[in-house]
């Protein structure tokens, strides 16, 4: 609603003066929320630019270095050597590794349970369901990861027989833990949006509510379905506490599933604190922080296009101009 | 081929049943676990002692009383912060503005942004920036707020559940009905006595739940205290907003992935999670509560 601007009314000054400097304090205080993320992206890219930049930091480091195999063909990321080497890809690896296992296991059972609640269960198990998911999403990841790491872990070992304790399978499994909430919550609000309608129409044609569920309300429902999936998966890559926990810690390049590793966040929390300030390790965490910071920015934006586009779909609101016939 | 659909509906219907039960399941073996293990060594003593003998032995209360001071301090700080921008976007800008827009499009995003990037952040900008500035223009380049300790920490959470709150707080403006602005503007209330006397008495409940929801998460989060305060262990409890402390997930990652014996900080090591998920479900019930309250009445208007 727009009330009237309080200069139109007539107020006493010293009242109008009051009102003018609490609009001032109100509105600072969005703006200050603005200012947090620009101020988390410039101070954490601030640290990272030595890299690009600083000839000090290239003696030890630089992009290529980080990127290229060294002359021995090898890949390897140890910072505290006599010769330090910084190459990413053991890190990558890792943590593609563990983002990959935790989305193939958590997305399916998270989209799964969400249409579950939505078309097929009865009322009980729909108020059931979603205080468990709740209850999950309040787990401190801390806990997950200590869970993972002392009980999981354990578990997997004797059931599969890994040769490392703690490894990829283990921790994506923790990981999926933290997943699922975020996946479930955003998939089952897109899957109730879908109007009842729809629903009602197919099942009039003859369908029975599998066929509407899998033809008529996920495919309308999509786009919030695959945000749920692209938020999911900027959680996974970002979280911290399970995988340094739960991973084994060892920068070692290997695609195997079971073996120990090292994700980007786990690197940042496990070194930044033993760190020399100012070194050229320090400035690669930092700029590990600022590319994460960047992958899970643009990964919420896509995510959260893609609601949006839901909910002007399901408005009947198109972004496209129709067709011509 | 009837009886094939139907197999495949009924085959289609079990699998996503399953999948709830998965999640059912998980949750009951993780918060079984720990409750079955961290139940015996919980007593009196054990939240209301010091640890002795290599944490082995005595209880947690200095990671306790550190965790407490820190989820304080940040919500004296994200509360007043929180609710305003919630009034801002409500009951201050105009809804199609180009401003509310891109607040709302931070918060989503702040929402985002993997918690240790805000240790990062914490460090960069509140330790190095925000207090060493402070040190040079305050204490004469003497070492006070350029390190490490409790008012950054609490800061660096605030930042971090600020999205939280703004959510809450507005979904309880939201729930205030319009016809009682229209009646105070109609006598003649300035929009901030409107705010003031009548929207935001009304909403208590809805900035309750969001301070609660930011606390809970608080509570829980390490990654960003990491570098920005938390402290393994201090012999002494934190008196100063400078002084360094401990604090209950910091105490739980650092017991169970750096301790020498396992076995022997086992017991300790559940009963502190155990301590940790009790204060979390706590404050996460209290706040289902409160807002299941709200939401009752946002239907009825």
């Amino acid at each position: 609603m727009a009330p009237p601007r309080s200069d139109d009314l007539l107020i006493r000054p010293r009242a109008r003066l009051v009102e003018r400097g609490i609009e001032l304090a109100i509105r600072s205080s969005a703006f200050i929320v603005i200012a947090a993320l620009v101020l988390i992206f410039v101070f954490v890219g601030k640290e990272a630019v030595p890299i690009f930049t600083s000839a000090e930091v290239h003696e030890e480091v630089t992009i290529g270095s980080m990127v290229a195999p060294r002359a021995d063909g090898a890949f390897s990321w140890q910072p505290v050597s006599m010769v330090p080497k910084y190459s990413l890809l053991p890190l990558l690896v890792g943590t593609l590794k563990v983002t990959f296992v935790a989305l193939l296991l958590g997305l399916p059972v998270a989209v799964g349970a969400a249409i579950f609640t939505s078309e097929f269960a009865p009322q009980a198990a729909r108020e059931l369901v979603k205080p468990a998911v709740e209850l999950l999403a309040g787990i401190p990841s801390v806990v997950i990861g200590f869970f993972a790491l002392m009980v999981l872990a354990t578990w997997l070992q004797d059931a599969f027989g890994f040769v490392y304790r703690l490894n990829a399978i283990t921790a994506g499994i923790g990981l999926a833990l933290a997943v699922i909430p975020i996946v479930y919550t955003v998939a089952e609000d897109a899957l109730s949006a879908v109007p009842q309608t729809f629903r009602d129409g197919s099942l009039a044609l003859g369908a029975n509510r599998w066929q509407t569920a899998w033809r008529v309300v996920l495919p309308a429902a999509m786009p919030g379905v695959f945000a749920a999936c692209v938020l999911g998966a900027g959680r996974a890559i970002g979280e911290t506490m399970i995988v340094l926990m739960a991973s084994g810690n060892a920068a070692m390049l290997s695609l195997d599933p079971s073996t120990s590793f090292r994700s980007f966040s786990a690197t940042i929390a496990a070194e930044l604190g033993e760190v020399v300030h100012g070194s050229a390790h320090y400035h690669v965490l930092f700029f590990l922080g600022a590319f994460l910071f960047v992958v899970t920015f643009l990964l919420n934006l896509l995510g959260h296009w893609y609601i949006g586009r839901l909910r002007d779909r399901l408005q009947g609101k198109s972004r496209r101009p129709a067709r011509s016939p | 081929m009837t009886r094939w659909i139907r197999f495949v509906a009924a085959a289609f219907t079990g699998l996503t049943g399953l999948c709830c039960a998965a999640i059912l399941a998980m949750v009951v073996i993780i918060l079984g676990d720990i409750l079955v293990h961290g139940w015996d060594r919980l007593s009196w003593e054990f939240v209301s002692a010091e640890p002795r003998v290599g944490m082995t032995e005595g209880g947690i209360f200095p990671a306790i009383f550190g965790t407490v001071v820190l989820v304080l301090l940040m919500t004296l700080a994200v509360v007043p912060l929180g609710v305003a921008t919630a009034v801002y976007l409500h009951e201050y800008a105009r809804q199609d503005s180009r401003l509310v827009h891109l607040v709302r499009l931070a918060l989503q995003n702040l929402a985002g942004v993997p918690a240790i990037v805000f240790g990062l952040f914490g460090l960069g900008f509140f330790i190095q920036f925000a207090g060493e500035g402070i040190d040079k223009v305050f204490f004469g380049g003497k070492l006070a707020f350029g390190q490490p300790c409790l008012l950054w920490a609490a800061l660096t959470l605030a930042v971090l559940t600020l999205p939280t709150v703004v959510v809450a707080t507005e979904e309880a403006l939201r729930a205030v009905p319009k016809s009682y602005r229209e009646a105070a503007y109609a006598m003649g209330a300035t929009r901030w006595q409107v705010v003031r006397r009548v929207v935001l008495p009304q909403s208590i409940g809805g900035m309750l739940t969001g301070a609660i929801l930011a606390v809970s998460r608080g509570a829980g989060e390490v990654a960003p205290i990491l570098f920005t305060g938390a402290a393994y262990y201090l012999p002494y409890l934190p008196k100063k907003l400078n002084d360094q402390f401990m604090e209950l997930g910091y105490h739980i990652y650092v017991l169970t992935t750096q301790s020498p014996d396992v076995e022997a900080t086992k017991p300790i090591l559940y009963a502190t999670v155990l301590v940790l998920l009790m204060v979390t479900f706590g404050l996460n019930f209290a706040a289902i509560l409160v807002r299941s309250r709200i939401r009752r009445r946002l239907r009825q208007t």
